[in-house]
């Protein structure tokens, strides 16, 4: 049994909002009392697949869980996917739109930053088939 | 930095050691960052909220930049310092370079030879 599992929903091309959702996640692991570098960790992964889906995605949500040894974010949407996970995984890929790079972002550095920052990968896409993201941080020893 | 503190008036004493300039959240998220203090360009929600997850420690608008009401507001919520220089980038990286705030390359180089933790 979990500790703990929360959902946040994520709703695309909104960018009045983008990024709460991850707030939330880092509200939370801060109460029950995780140490600042894997808060920072969790935190900049679910911000960065956040804003992917507000920027590409689908209709989105972030589940998060905190079993007793891991922290896991299960980061899905319902959007048109990733064609090339292994060329979107590589720094510098962008599909970004002017627009986006302008806001900051969009440098073709969100997946490479998760896979980075994460203890453990998984993703699940194709075209047309929306982004599955498990994200798991080894949280054994790391609550203040 | 002749600036213009529009929110936490109240920790102008705080003690920062580093600092971090860029236009890019991309780069932000990149780190290290935490602790640092931020000088941007970027006018927008999104700086405000990417500090926030980044453990950034105060946002300095530069070019006389002001925040809109929703950016100031959410600082506030976050208890993250958020200022406007009328100096340039270039100029206020120079002055507080000057009075000591140095980069985070030694934070990045500690950071790179530890385990993930």
């Amino acid at each position: 049994m979990p500790q703990l599992e929360k959902r946040f929903e994520v709703e695309p091309r909104n960018f009045v909002r983008a990024g709460e959702a991850s707030l939330r996640v880092q509200r939370t692991l801060r109460d029950i009392g995780f140490g600042e570098h894997i808060i920072r960790r969790a935190s900049v992964c679910a911000y960065e697949a956040e804003m992917n889906i507000v920027m590409y995605g689908g209709k989105g949500e972030i589940v998060l869980t905190v079993d007793p040894d891991e922290i896991i974010l299960q980061i899905n949407d319902d959007g048109p996917g990733i064609e090339d996970i292994e060329a979107a995984l590589q720094e510098g890929f962008s599909t970004a739109s002017a627009e986006y790079r302008e806001m900051g972002f969009g440098a073709g550095m969100g997946l490479p930053n998760i896979k980075r920052n994460a203890d453990f990968l998984d993703i699940r896409s194709g075209r047309n088939k929306g982004v599955r993201l498990k994200i798991v941080f080894h949280s054994k020893g790391k609550q203040q | 930095m002749k600036a213009e503190v529009l929110v936490g008036k109240e920790k102008l004493n705080s003690f920062v050691v580093t600092g971090t300039a860029s236009d890019l959240m991309s780069d932000m998220l990149r780190g290290p960052t935490s602790g640092s203090v931020l000088l941007t360009g970027l006018n927008n929600i999104q700086v405000i909220r990417t500090s926030v997850i980044s453990g950034v420690t105060a946002v300095v608008l530069v070019r006389n930049k002001k925040p809109t009401e929703e950016m100031i507001s959410h600082a506030a919520e976050h208890d993250l310092p958020l200022l406007s220089t009328p100096y340039t980038m270039y100029s206020a990286c120079g002055r507080l370079y000057r009075e000591g705030l140095r980069g985070v390359e030694k934070t990045q180089s500690r950071a790179q030879g530890t385990n993930k933790g």
